[in-house]
């Protein structure tokens, strides 16, 4: 099987996609004539044409509402945004449009739209570009939300998210595109809200998403080798849909759980998933559920402190050590 | 009141076994209560003072509702809801009942097992799948308080599991769990003292519960085992081992999935019947015996049985099984073949509603269907069923699936 980067996987999806229906194309800032921001739209204008890869003015507001109304007449708009962080002006749309056009449609009208771009601090650019929004959007009713880990899980659910008929804001992480992975020639989906299990365990669960994945599956080694705890790590890839099955099945055999996610603690995806374990997994339980997320600040721009506040591998193996 | 049977809701306390002003130590008996199933005698799990009764004998009491006061060395009656407030405003007596009950709920709860405090203001840690698995084992907690290996002492589900395996002597006081209601031995004869380990206490409290509670009913049948013996001979001959308890356990499993109405429990207000069979086997260990179940047994082939089985009893000698390997058994057998018993009749592993007793295979003269005596090889299989869920006409068909099955094993192989 080929391996390729993270970006080329994305860039092989659209590839796929705008070939086989022609109602999808691409737009955003930049992402046609200078090939993205961030190089993951490379080579699509020139094979595609300006019809299909479609450069923006910047303003987000304008171009999301655009994706709204193609989407709405029948087109696959995929959105760049070159920062989730930019998606707070164009809320508007993706909220009150995007999220709720089929439900206040009465289910005549839906928005097969795909915001996307990269959703993720870490990268010293300072707190209105590092934004992970996941948790606001998995909060509305009417979107979805995915958050792939590998290059492999980033092209199956990118199709899978072209292809659905709700507005998928698919987030996307700038340290994993250069991440090398196998992924299949030609086409191929993942469905959306399907958790896959990254490494089997059998003490904890680590219960991830994004590149908190690879977080918890480097814990997870370090658990194994040093500490003699067998991890296992469950990458959620999907947030809303949520496989609430799979979570609560690991649970289940693990019986602790340890939920490591790169957004803020407060209301974020980890609370939910903190409480949905306490609702319906309580006595499989035998030690409390614990988190290790980002540090409840905006994001540091002092470069070693930045490396502090996302979840580290050690912070998760000692916090994870705590429930033993 | 604490709920000292599965149905009950409300307890008559007959008579108070102490006085106001009583000096109590853990183990006193306190008063005798009536349930809906019998007299019990209710002991403390506390030391302290008796400050207060709250009920007069005769009087029937709400599960969960408040008896008594026993105050700990250091703890002084505080007039009802001027805990918070600090001194009470006028010198209001004690209020009543339904006033004070939330303050003292937690003493009055603290003789249910697996729900019990040791000391008599803290509350036990244990984690939710300990308190899980020792409820549905029978244990009490309060005889693990301090031993608690989790973080902060907490009690995990390992330490539960462990438990009845570590033969450790209850502390002094006795804080024996097991209910007294029996004559004492008489001592004097020379004697050794030999301390109940907490599995010889669960065995106890589990087996009294059953024997008394559940009203248990015997069937037994001698069935042929001539082709047993056959089948398992030319079974072996391909190289997979497997003993005629292997053939006896699916059986019982296949059986039990024919016959469902065995494969139950008796539940509050409803009958549980299972549409898998958890097969729990009785595997003697060093100081009692040991339950683990085998799940979704009625799936397995014989050799996958032979290997669970021999699994389960290797580790259940090396104390290497897991809590949840103990959990979910819903019918039980038991084989005392291979100690020459012929044929005997066991105790309901609660909450099953039924036990399968399995003797040995013996040669004995029998008649065959030309009314000639010839040498047989036969079995005898005992059923004991708790008459709430099963009743004997249902345990007989179970039964006659059982023979079917064992007097024609290669339907097993299917």
């Amino acid at each position: 099987m080929p391996l390729i980067t993270y970006r080329k996987a994305l860039n092989e999806a659209f590839a796929e996609e705008l070939t086989r229906d022609e109602s999808v194309f691409l737009m955003g800032e930049e992402v046609a004539e200078y090939n993205g921001a961030y190089k993951v739209t490379e080579g699509l204008w020139e094979r595609f044409g300006s019809k299909r890869v479609v450069d923006t003015p910047i303003s987000e507001a304008a171009f999301l509402g655009l994706g709204v109304g193609a989407a709405m007449m029948g087109l696959r708009p995929v959105v760049e945004l070159m920062f989730w962080s930019f998606a707070y002006v164009g809320f508007d749309q993706i909220i009150n449009n995007a999220g709720c056009v089929r439900y206040m449609s009465g289910g005549l009208i839906n928005v097969p739209m795909v915001i996307r771009g990269p959703a993720n601090g870490g990268t010293n650019v300072g707190a209105t570009h590092s934004h992970t929004p996941e948790n606001f959007l998995a909060n509305t009713p009417g979107l979805k939300v995915v958050a792939p880990a590998t290059p492999y899980d980033a092209k199956g659910l990118m199709i899978s998210s072209i292809r659905d008929n709700d507005t998928v804001c698919f987030m996307e992480n700038t340290l994993l595109y250069g991440d090398i992975g196998e992924v299949p020639e030609g086409s191929y989906t993942i469905p959306l809200g399907v958790a896959d299990i990254k490494r089997e365990g059998t003490d904890i669960s680590l219960i991830a998403h994004g590149r908190a994945v690879l977080t918890a599956l480097a814990a997870a080694e370090i658990l194994a080798t040093e500490h003699g705890i067998s991890a296992e790590v469950v990458d959620l890839r999907s947030i809303r849909p949520l496989d609430e099955e799979a979570i609560l099945n690991s649970v289940a055999k693990t019986h602790r759980a340890l939920l490591v996610d790169e957004s803020k603690p407060f209301c974020g995806i980890s609370s939910q998933i903190a409480a949905l374990i306490a609702e319906q997994a309580f006595d499989e339980l035998d030690a409390p559920v614990t988190r290790v997320t980002a540090l409840d600040a905006p994001a540091i721009y002092s470069m070693p402190l930045e490396k502090l506040q996302l979840p580290t591998p050690e912070r998760v193996v000692a916090k994870a050590l705590t429930l033993f | 009141m604490p709920k000292l049977s599965d149905t009950m809701t409300e307890g008559t306390l007959l008579r108070w076994c102490k006085q106001k002003g009583d000096k109590i130590e853990i183990g006193d008996l306190l008063a005798e209560v009536e349930t809906d199933k019998a007299t019990m005698e209710m002991e403390s799990f506390e030391e302290g003072i008796l400050t207060e009764l709250f009920v007069p004998a005769g009087a029937k009491v709400a599960i969960g509702a408040p008896i008594a006061l026993i105050l700990g060395k250091n703890e002084t009656a505080i007039a009802p809801g001027t805990a918070a407030q600090g001194p009470a405003k006028t010198a209001a007596p004690a209020a009543a009942a339904p006033t004070i009950s939330p303050l003292f709920t937690g003493r009055s709860r603290s003789a249910i097992p697996g729900r019990t405090a040791a000391t008599s203001s803290e509350r036990i840690k244990a984690s939710p799948l300990a308190r899980k698995i020792a409820d549905a084992r029978g244990l009490s907690l309060a005889g693990l308080t301090g031993k608690g290996t989790g973080p902060g002492g907490r009690i995990i589900a390992a330490d539960v599991v462990h438990a009845p395996l570590t033969a450790t002597a209850p502390a002094a006081g006795g804080t024996s769990s097991v209910p007294a209601i029996l004559a004492t031995p008489i001592t004097g004869n020379p004697e050794t003292q030999i301390p109940l380990s907490n599995m010889r206490q669960t065995i106890a409290r589990v087996l009294l519960a059953s024997k008394t509670q559940i009203p248990h009913f015997y069937l037994s049948i001698e069935i042929d085992a001539a082709p047993m013996v056959a089948f398992r001979k030319e079974f072996n001959t391909t190289g997979t081992k497997i003993t005629f308890n292997d053939i006896v356990l699916l059986a019982t499993a296949r059986a039990a999935m024919e016959k469902p109405k065995v494969n139950a429990a008796f539940g509050n207000g409803v009958i549980f019947q299972y549409e898998s069979v958890n097969l729990a086997v009785a595997i003697a260990v060093e100081d009692g015996l040991v339950t683990p179940v085998i799940r979704d047994a009625q799936k397995l082939s014989l050799p996958q049985i032979s290997a669970a089985v021999k699994d389960l009893a290797t580790r259940a000698r090396d104390k290497k099984l897991k809590p949840e390997e103990y959990a979910g058994g819903t019918i039980t057998v038991s084989n005392l073949g291979a100690f020459g018993i012929d044929q005997f009749c066991a105790i309901i592993n609660p909450p099953q509603a039924a036990i399968l007793a399995v003797g040995a295979i013996v040669k004995k003269p029998v008649v065959n269907e030309h009314d000639q005596i010839v040498v047989g090889q036969r079995l005898n299989l005992t059923l004991s069923g708790d008459h709430r869920v099963v009743d004997g006409a249902v345990a007989a068909e179970y039964l006659g699936a059982l023979r079917q099955l064992l007097e024609c094993p290669s339907r097993l192989l299917f």
